[in-house]
């Protein structure tokens, strides 16, 4: 457990402290400490349902925790006003599951949205910024279809490129892999790792494709019912023999996760259910 | 009994909640307006798609009222002798009442409704929330030129309404069951007062309805919950609550308007 520091060091992008959170009675978050490292790729792995997606929100200011600390490049996200968390966010992109592409825009458009209204450069550059973002994904040649005439995988690829758009210096990615048949999975793999290394970014997966994640993650943190349950390297991770990580590597229908949801026992349940 | 009053409590306390948040959205709403002075270039297609493309439905249906009017009018006081009085009769039943009213009841229904859609839609696949990590507050991007474009396309169609309605009681009346053209425009003409009945009917009322109708649509989708139904059930409330708060508000405003001095 990490004790809770006001100033994180300076290689942490990212400190989680304390964090907690839940949806009407039920409990997401409690007492979560998490450490993005700056230029790396770190993974947060766990079941569905575990709040993986309500973590980014929280990150990106979407959501208030209620209580504890999220620091961003050394400011408190959870603390700053719409301007300042808006001016933050101008340096962290985000894709969401959905890709979230405008659907009244073109490919081109969409990846000129953030620059025409965040900058007033002139067409030519705009043209000549969108074309390098499109070119780094591949899908230069998709510039002018729309967002219902593009695959999964394209989407995707597309929404990466806007998030690209501006140059952030970090970019989260929600269950990028999710839906995604082998080719454009390994696609995904490959641009995740090498836009982090050629533009220096920082990235955050959130994921329970366990082999396409552990082979780019530098770090993972695995999380179950609100709380960090394992955290370590792909390879320390693959040498524990915590039964948590057990049942997830593995995918194991039963273990710590139970298989069954809490319910009362059979028998009862049986026995009065007619009675009703 | 105890549960009845929970369930009582319940129910009135999210209402509460819930007119508080619409309360809210109005606020960020008229405040996010001040962005659009340095963009009007997002209003202008949102008034052709609210405005122009609301244009047929309205001038159809302003014509059929017309006509109606014009019918009902000449039949009952044909009895009388005083058909002369028809012109008087359509303009200031469309001009106080049905123009304003049937115009919002049928906005809601073609725009209102598509815009709840809309919103409802852009949450649900996340389009919404993309924009807000972009940097970009929506409720200036998206939901304020909307606003501005509904609440100015709305008082036009409802005269647009009035004014065709008008054309149709005149094809009725005169052209068709041969009532003088003179006394028709000339009754008109002299029982119409342009601030007693055209501004405080049509302008004022429509300007009210085009507020009301625009914000429940915007908020109906901006509430909406992030799912298929949950699009679906908003659409419906904003058609239906829409309908409810202008016949009501119709009401208060002839109260105001047009009640005994």
């Amino acid at each position: 457990m990490h004790s809770i520091r006001v100033l994180a060091p300076a290689d942490l992008l990212v400190a989680v402290r304390g964090l907690s959170f839940s949806r009407g009675e039920r409990v997401i978050f409690e007492q979560v400490d998490i450490d993005i490292r700056r230029g790396k790729i770190t993974a947060i792995m766990g079941p569905s349902g575990t709040g993986k997606t309500t973590l980014l929100n929280l990150i990106g200011g979407l959501l208030q925790p209620a209580a504890g600390s999220i620091e961003v490049d050394g400011e408190r996200v959870d603390e700053l006003g719409l301007t300042e968390l808006y001016r933050l966010r101008k340096r962290m992109g985000m894709l969401f599951q959905s890709s979230a592409l405008f659907t009244d825009l073109s490919v081109f458009e969409n990846v000129a949205f953030p620059l025409r209204e965040h900058t007033s450069l002139p067409e030519s550059i705009i043209h000549t910024l969108v074309l390098m973002k499109l070119e780094a994904v591949g899908l230069r040649g998709a510039r002018d279809l729309f967002p219902s005439e593009l695959s999964g995988g394209m989407a995707r690829r597309v929404a990466l490129a806007r998030a690209i758009a501006l140059d952030p210096m970090m970019i989260m990615y929600d269950e990028p892999f999710a839906g995604q048949d082998p080719i454009s999975m390994g696609v995904l793999v490959k641009l995740i790792r090498t836009l982090n290394d050629a533009l220096g970014l920082t990235s955050i997966v959130v994921s329970h494709d366990i082999k396409e994640t552990a082979s780019i993650a530098d770090y993972i943190y695995l999380i179950s019912n609100g709380r960090v349950v394992e955290q370590g390297t792909p390879a320390a991770l693959d040498r524990s023999t915590s039964p948590w990580v057990e049942q997830f590597v593995h995918g194991l229908p039963d273990g710590p996760v139970p298989f069954h949801y809490p319910a009362p026992p059979y028998e009862t349940d049986l026995l009065t259910g007619s009675a009703l | 009994m105890i549960g009845w009053l929970q369930g009582l409590g319940r129910y009135t306390l999210e209402l509460l909640a819930r007119l508080g948040r619409e309360g809210l959205f109005l606020l960020r709403l008229l405040q996010a307006q001040v962005f659009l002075f340095s963009r009007p270039g997002l209003v202008l297609p949102q008034i052709h798609f609210l405005g122009v493309r609301s244009l047929p439905i309205i001038a159809v249906s302003g014509f059929f009222v017309g006509m109606v009017l014009g019918l009902q009018g000449y039949v009952n006081l044909v009895k009388f002798g005083a058909e002369s009085s028809l012109g008087a009769l359509v303009a200031l039943s469309l001009v106080r009442e049905l123009g304003p009213v049937v115009a919002a009841l049928l906005y809601a229904g073609r725009a209102g409704s598509a815009l709840t859609a809309e919103i409802g839609l852009m949450k649900t696949t996340e389009q919404l929330a993309g924009m807000e990590m972009m940097a970009v507050d929506p409720f200036k991007r998206v939901l304020a030129p909307r606003f501005m474009a509904g609440c100015i396309a709305m008082p036009l169609l409802a005269g647009i309404f009035t004014a065709v309605g008008i054309l149709g009681g005149y094809f009725v009346a005169v052209e068709q069951l041969g009532t003088d053209s003179g006394a028709f425009w000339s009754q008109m003409q002299a029982a119409v007062e342009f601030r007693e009945d055209v501004v405080n009917g049509v302008v004022i009322k429509s300007i009210v309805f085009s507020i009301v109708a625009n914000w429940i649509a915007l908020f109906e989708g901006y509430d909406t919950e992030p799912t298929a139904e949950g699009v679906g059930r908003a659409t419906t409330r904003t058609v239906v609550n829409t309908s409810l708060a202008v016949l009501a508000l119709d009401f208060v405003l002839t109260a105001l308007l047009f009640g005994a001095k």
